[in-house]
């Protein structure tokens, strides 16, 4: 086990250098450089700044320079914020994003998967179609068309929950985004349970179960969900990437300090350290997820780990 | 671990343990974007103003109407040549730590601003300084032949390259704010970290999380501090104006900065007096390529500059209401009454009928149409004022080609001089006419269209070595009449200050500058 994860890590340097080459010569292709503006500044100052940032020396020196920041773990400074490094950027937005991000996958998969065994057991009846329907919206309308719907109606009409920020950091600030950022989720999720689910009711093995005289309960919950659970899995390590760096809509609206927007400001703002440096520590990220979902999946399924 | 720990669970409890103090009497604003930094100068932009000129003061400060007044010189002498100035610091100032400011602190400030190694990206507006631009482009090494002196702790002396009737004006600019020279010294360039930084002005940072707010609160040590009414000023970094409105609604912060402008009728109906749209000192405006035919020629830019009915761009097109702009320079700049394009008063039909003989002249008819590209960068409102100005200019005969790009793209290409037409705007970074003309001097990096005519030039250098006040103006007219009467570049309208203040607020004064300074404000509970 532990020397299947060790290799699959090693994999991931090749795909790593690949990355950071490729989005490095990218960006200094892209027109217009971090120190344009409305403001054109004169070319000594333009100079100057330039010097500063190693900006002046040959592009494949500025690659060396800058893989060899990356390997000594030093992400470089960012363009746009001179006061903070790129690494401390990210570690200043981290909490935030893990936070909002950790509830959203946690909330997504318990409501998808209740939702997905209700929808299993009572298949076909009414409250089965009703919230297929209900999840389904979720899953259709857009973030940026929900956030805002939501905000005014129990921020501003019901005034039940902050419009935005993140206040003291208590649940209340959470409600509101979380949901929004849940709600694809919820329904990819439960319509995989659903459908993995019913295959699962059918098996011989289920059949077998029954036949021994076990309870319902068992049945669904011992011999049934756990090998239904086995798509959701591989959903869940993508689903978690995406939970962590598709925020950028939600953090934007409700105005929370995660990393999400960063990404889309940086990358604007030709600020090519916090690019790069995002690029690389979303890699890092989700490579980890990947992992981690496949020893839960060799751990959950023993075919996989027998194999 | 420790890392661990001082990364992610300091940030946490920092932030639940400084909402205890957040509710004394914190004045929210929504502040626009994040600011780049703290550090004087490092910061470029009007959202970083509002924070950097509320903790730290230079040697004069900005009154609620955005006048300069006495900062931390209390009186200042000018030699009879009008190129020494000898400033006596006031009695008693310190910095938040309580170490006293020195003429030394604005020594050390002007020569940082001024040394390469700083890279200041706004060091250029204090050129001014005997030496600056030398030392600036590292001809001259020694960062003691600059123009500023230290006498003694509480006497500053400033010699200008050539006599600038503007020059104390620009001293409220964040570019000449005193830096704590014994933190420096102690933390290198850590001490602009939250934990280090020290401040001379009303308030003194206490918190940032970047992405969401900085706090500041009352400096106690300020010589001014019993004068100032708020506790606590938390800048709020949102960039999404439509979300900025709806937490403004719920109570969440008392000023807005700017607003969405298709809620401006919403707003005045629902929330009657408190957007306040207001014509500011900067301008809108068109950048023609001077260099390149046909609009070399001053009669096609003239036909153009006819053909834009600039009445209908505020009131019709943006729907806030800004002013149709008729002159180079903004009014209300002091000391300056701005000339005016001559045919400003023709009714619309006859500037069309004008501008058609015109291009007719130059060779362009309905069948031989001027082609041109309009280069904008992307946002609504600019995409909307060039669609409504090329239909405009649709039927004096001329073929537009809308190209935007996003905004780093459109100011790198235009600064090249890449463009036939390309939008652009310009703001008063110091109350003087100046600011504006000389966008049109030649050579001048931000004169994207190239213009280069050498009357104007003396006139406005002849000026710039003026003294005497009335004279200098009438100088400075004379090249902006010059740079109309050739349409060098197309004034469109005078950009308008769009904020959104709660009742609760009061002191707020708008002014052209769309300065204030939390010092003069106060709020009701």
């Amino acid at each position: 086990m532990i020397k299947y994860a060790f290799n699959r890590l090693l994999t991931t340097i090749p795909v790593l250098w690949i990355a950071i080459t490729v989005c490095f010569f990218i960006l200094r292709m892209a027109p217009g450089g971090p120190f344009d503006g409305d403001r054109p500044l004169p070319e000594a100052i333009k100079a100057n700044l330039a010097a500063h940032y190693n900006l002046d020396k040959p592009l494949i020196e500025q690659y060396f320079i800058y893989v060899g920041n990356v390997l000594q773990g030093n992400l470089g400074p960012s363009f746009t914020t001179p006061d903070f490094t790129v690494s401390e950027q990210l570690a200043v937005g981290l909490p935030y994003t893990l936070i909002l991000g950790g509830a959203a996958f946690f909330v997504s998969l318990v409501i998808g998967v209740a939702i997905g065994v209700y929808g299993a057991l009572k298949r076909n009846s009414y409250p089965d179609h009703i919230l297929a329907a209900i999840v389904l919206m979720g899953l259709v309308v857009p973030g940026f068309l929900v956030a805002p719907i939501l905000q005014l109606i129990f921020g501003l009409k019901l005034n039940w929950l902050p419009v935005g920020g993140w206040g003291d950091g208590s649940i209340s600030y959470l409600v509101l985004p979380v949901t929004v950022l849940c709600l694809p989720h919820i329904a990819r999720i439960s319509r995989l349970t659903r459908g993995s689910m019913i295959e699962a009711l059918n098996s011989n093995a289920i059949r077998t179960a029954y036949s021994k005289g076990l309870s319902d309960t068992a049945i669904v919950w011992r011999h049934a969900l756990r090998p239904a659970m086995m798509p959701v899995l591989s959903y869940l390590g993508p689903a978690a990437g995406f939970l962590l760096t598709g925020s950028l809509v939600v953090e934007s609206i409700f105005g929370i300090p995660g990393i999400g927007r960063y990404f889309i400001n940086a990358a604007l703002n030709r600020d090519y350290g916090m690019v790069l440096g995002t690029v690389v520590f979303y890699m890092v990220l989700i490579m980890v997820l990947n992992l981690l979902v496949d020893i839960f999946y060799a751990w959950l399924d023993p075919r996989v780990r027998t194999r | 671990m420790q890392k661990l720990f001082s990364r992610l669970i300091l940030p946490i409890s920092f932030l639940i343990l400084s909402f205890g103090q957040a509710q004394a009497n914190t004045l929210n604003i929504h502040n626009g974007s994040d600011p780049a930094s703290l550090d004087p100068h490092k910061v470029s932009g009007n959202w970083e103003d509002r924070i950097v000129s509320d903790v730290f003061e230079g040697l004069v400060a900005e009154d609620n109407t955005g006048g300069t007044i006495p900062g931390q010189a209390e009186s200042w002498t000018v030699s009879d040549d009008g190129l020494v100035y000898t400033f006596k610091l006031r009695d008693g100032i310190v910095w938040s730590d309580g170490k006293p400011v020195t003429a030394g602190d604005f020594v050390f400030g002007f020569q940082r601003l001024m040394n390469p190694e700083t890279a200041a990206g706004y060091a250029y507006i204090q050129y001014l300084v005997k030496n600056a631009k030398a030392i600036n482009k590292g001809e001259i090494k020694d960062l003691n032949e600059l123009g500023v002196k230290a006498l003694d702790d509480k006497t500053l002396e400033i010699t200008l390259e050539s006599p600038t009737p503007y020059f104390v004006g620009t001293l409220a600019h964040f570019t000449t704010f005193p830096i704590p020279k014994h933190v420096v010294d102690a933390k290198g360039s850590e001490w602009i970290k939250i934990d280090n930084i020290v401040t001379n002005g009303p308030y003194t940072p206490t918190e940032w999380v970047p992405g969401s707010h900085v706090l500041t609160s009352k400096n106690d040590k300020y010589y001014g501090a019993d004068k100032v009414s708020i506790d606590n000023v938390k800048f709020f970094a949102l960039d999404d104006t439509t979300a900025a409105l709806k937490r403004y609604r719920a109570g969440e912060f008392d000023i807005m900065t700017d607003f969405p402008t298709d809620q401006y009728e919403w707003m005045q109906k629902n929330l009657p007096g408190q957007a306040q749209v207001v014509p500011s000192a900067s301008l809108y405006y068109y950048s023609v390529n001077t260099q390149k035919a046909p609009f070399d020629n001053a009669d096609v830019r003239k036909a153009l500059s006819m053909g834009i009915n600039r009445e209908v761009i505020g009131p019709q097109v943006l729907g806030t209401g800004e002013i149709a702009a008729y002159s180079w320079v903004p009014p209300g700049l002091a000391n300056y009454t701005s000339a005016q394009i001559t045919w400003k008063d023709l009714p619309y039909g006859e500037k069309v009928a004008e501008a058609k003989k015109l291009l007719a002249k130059a060779g362009f008819t309905k069948d031989k149409p001027l082609k041109l590209q309009l280069r904008y960068n992307t946002n609504d409102n600019h995409k909307r004022i060039a669609v409504a100005i090329a239909s405009m200019w649709k039927p004096i005969g001329v073929q537009v080609e809308l190209y935007n790009t996003e905004t780093k793209v459109h100011y790198a290409e235009i600064g090249q001089g890449i463009l036939d037409v390309a939008r652009a705007g310009w703001g008063a970074d110091y109350n003087d006419a100046d600011v504006f003309l000389k966008l049109l001097r030649s050579g001048t990096p931000y004169n994207y269209g190239r213009y280069s005519n050498k009357e104007y030039d003396a006139l406005v250098n002849k000026a710039n070595v003026t003294s005497d006040v009335a004279e200098r103006a009438k100088l400075l007219q004379q090249a902006e009449q010059i740079a109309l009467d050739e349409s060098a570049s197309f004034p469109i309208y005078y950009t308008a200050t769009k904020n959104v203040v709660s009742p609760k607020i009061k002191g707020f004064e708008n002014n052209p500058f769309d300065i204030h300074p939390s010092r003069w404000l106060t709020k009701e509970d």
